[in-house]
């Protein structure tokens, strides 16, 4: 668990909390002065043309973009209230709290358990014995809706897997190091329409265990299976609010402009 | 009647004529290479194979080399590669480690690019050179097993280092983001990811820097390889007799050598090569059979 000096989190805290988040890839500002809370338990999406920064957003909430070194973030994200970038936080740490699963499914090269355990090896303190680590695949994937698909094949390649079930292993292989919110950056756009809707309904499944911000371009998804929405247009948050009010009657005008398809 | 025909015209005629021509040039050329190899390899087996007998792999050789057997070079070939390998394989790998994974793109790496391809090319005899002022003189490794293998390692390095840096650069980049994201540190993820999956292309430096090292007579011929020794190498800071240069000496400076020792000492290189080349080439159908990703 990760250590911290601030106090424990009390309740009611937002998944996560921007404040006047800045990002730059080197001479060009890829977010600006975003304020936003995504609230705990919650599915929320968001939207928004491509280019305007929602992959930059998420990548900063799990401290992926420090990689590159070009990058220059100023303003804070509070994941469960801790300050992520604060000088004693860990990214290590952080990425295991906040779980990303991309656009392509990409599990590792290893067994469909091996991909399951590995976040909890690398942080694993000592040997889990067999029977725990069984208990921790079972569980895992019985949340993803994929064990009575696999138990029988835990052993074999995950890329043997169809496209929809390895999407689905790489949000089971998350689960095992307890992460508290879990970004999914258009988890769906590589699927075909029926596992599509299957791992939407996976996601529909997560919330309230997990706080979920995800990522996408299809207004239809974004409708169905949110319970609040995020607008962005060029680095900026332009509206936040629940998806019903969104798509029924969005406040600003570029909200609706996208929406129905305008632009973008 | 019509003059509808669908027979070639005059150039469609010479442009197939050419066509064909070409192929047969091509074939020829390709043949003439095969020749050299396959004619070697022919006259070294009916020259050498009445020379290759067990008495000949196990004796020791006497007189130079003009009678007895060939054991200690062969005991000394598998020295003085194995102390090369145990240098140049862990320096390798390391250093294609830091090229492909740590490594930013500036003018430090791609000077450090340049100067391991402008390495491969450096002679032989240059190596050697280096050598003995390297490792004989300056590490006063003295005339040994430690400075040859270590000559050979420099020598071999650049060849290790480029195709472990291939082999891991063939690992997608998507393995690396998905446990980056999971929160796995560089080293964790090329401990556990990385590494397992490259193989294939740590094998094949093994194989090139194996051959290498087993047909080079330059660099070892002043820095620990010797004319002759009838006792077999006690340690790393013992001279040793070494293949290729019992194959130099044999051919070129002893006199009255019988006809087949020469060849059959070749063979017996050759026989090495080919069989650790066997060993490396089945491993690696091995790792590449299994499908990965
Ligand atoms: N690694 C990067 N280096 C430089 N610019 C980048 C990088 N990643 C994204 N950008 C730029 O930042 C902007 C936002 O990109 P991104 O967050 O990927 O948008 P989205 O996910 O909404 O399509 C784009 O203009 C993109 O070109
Ligand atoms: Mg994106």
């Amino acid at each position: 668990m990760r250590t911290s000096t601030t106090a424990p989190t009390p309740a009611g805290h937002a998944a996560i909390t921007a404040r006047g988040l800045n990002l730059w890839y080197g001479d060009f500002q890829a977010l600006h002065d975003v304020d936003l809370d995504i609230r705990q338990g919650l599915v929320t999406s968001m939207i928004g043309p491509s280019g305007c920064g929602k992959s930059t957003f998420l990548r900063s909430c799990n401290r992926i973009n420090e990689r590159l070194d070009y990058v220059r973030t100023t303003g804070t994200i509070q994941v469960l209230g801790h300050d992520i970038y604060a000088p004693e936080a860990s990214r290590i740490q952080v990425r295991r709290h906040v779980g990303m699963v991309f656009q392509r499914p990409n599990p590792l090269p290893l067994s469909i358990r091996d991909n399951v355990l590995f976040g909890t090896r690398l942080h694993g303190t000592g040997r889990r014995s067999r029977r725990d680590e069984d208990e921790l695949v079972e569980d895992a994937l019985r949340q993803v809706l994929l064990w009575d698909r696999v138990k029988d094949r835990l052993s074999r390649k995950a890329t043997s897997l169809s496209l929809e079930e390895q999407q689905k292993l790489c949000i089971a292989r998350l689960l095992p190091t307890k992460p508290s919110v879990l970004l999914m950056d258009e988890p769906c756009s590589a699927l075909d329409p029926e596992a599509t809707s299957a791992v939407e309904e996976l996601i529909w499944e997560l919330r309230g265990r997990y706080s979920i911000l995800i990522v996408t371009h299809n207004m239809a998804q974004a409708r169905r299976a949110s319970d609040e929405c995020v607008f962005m247009l060029m680095g900026k948050v332009i509206e936040h609010a629940a998806t019903e009010q969104m798509f029924v009657s969005p406040a600003r005008r570029e909200t609706a402009d996208y929406i129905e398809g305008r632009f973008g | 009647m019509t003059d509808l025909t669908f027979s070639p015209s005059r150039t469609e005629q010479r442009a197939l004529t050419n066509q064909r021509l070409l192929r047969l040039g091509f074939l020829a050329v390709t043949l003439l290479l095969l020749i050299p190899a396959g004619a070697i390899l022919a006259v070294l087996v009916i020259e050498g194979a009445p020379g290759m007998t067990w008495e000949f792999l196990t004796e020791m050789p006497r007189d130079g080399g003009a009678a007895g057997g060939i054991a200690t070079a062969l005991v000394g070939t598998v020295w003085l590669t194995a102390t090369a390998l145990a240098v140049a394989l862990p320096l390798g790998v390391a250093a294609a480690i830091y090229l492909s994974e740590y490594a930013r793109d500036n003018w430090l790496t791609r000077t450090i690019n340049i100067a391991i391809v402008n390495l491969a090319g450096v002679p032989s005899i240059v190596h050697a050179l280096f050598g003995v002022g390297a490792f004989v003189y300056f590490m006063q490794f003295g005339k040994s097993i430690l400075a040859a293998g270590c000559t050979l390692a420099v020598m071999t390095l650049p060849v290790v280092i480029v195709s472990t840096r291939e082999s891991l650069q063939a690992v997608p980049h998507s393995f690396r983001e998905a446990c980056w994201n999971m929160g796995a540190t560089r080293w964790q993820t090329i401990w556990r990811i990385v590494l397992p999956n490259s193989g294939s292309g740590i094998l094949t430096g093994l194989i090139l820097c194996v051959c290498r090292a087993v047909g080079e007579t330059a660099p070892i011929m002043f820095t620990g390889a010797v004319f002759l020794r009838q006792v077999f190498p006690n340690g790393l800071f013992d001279k040793s007799m070494a293949l290729s240069l019992h194959l130099f000496n044999v051919s070129t400076q002893v006199t009255d050598v019988p006809r087949e020792i020469p060849f059959a000492v070749a063979l017996t290189l050759i026989l090495v090569v080919l069989s650790m080349n066997g060993v490396a080439i089945y491993f690696r159908m091995k790792l590449r059979g299994r499908k990965k990703w």
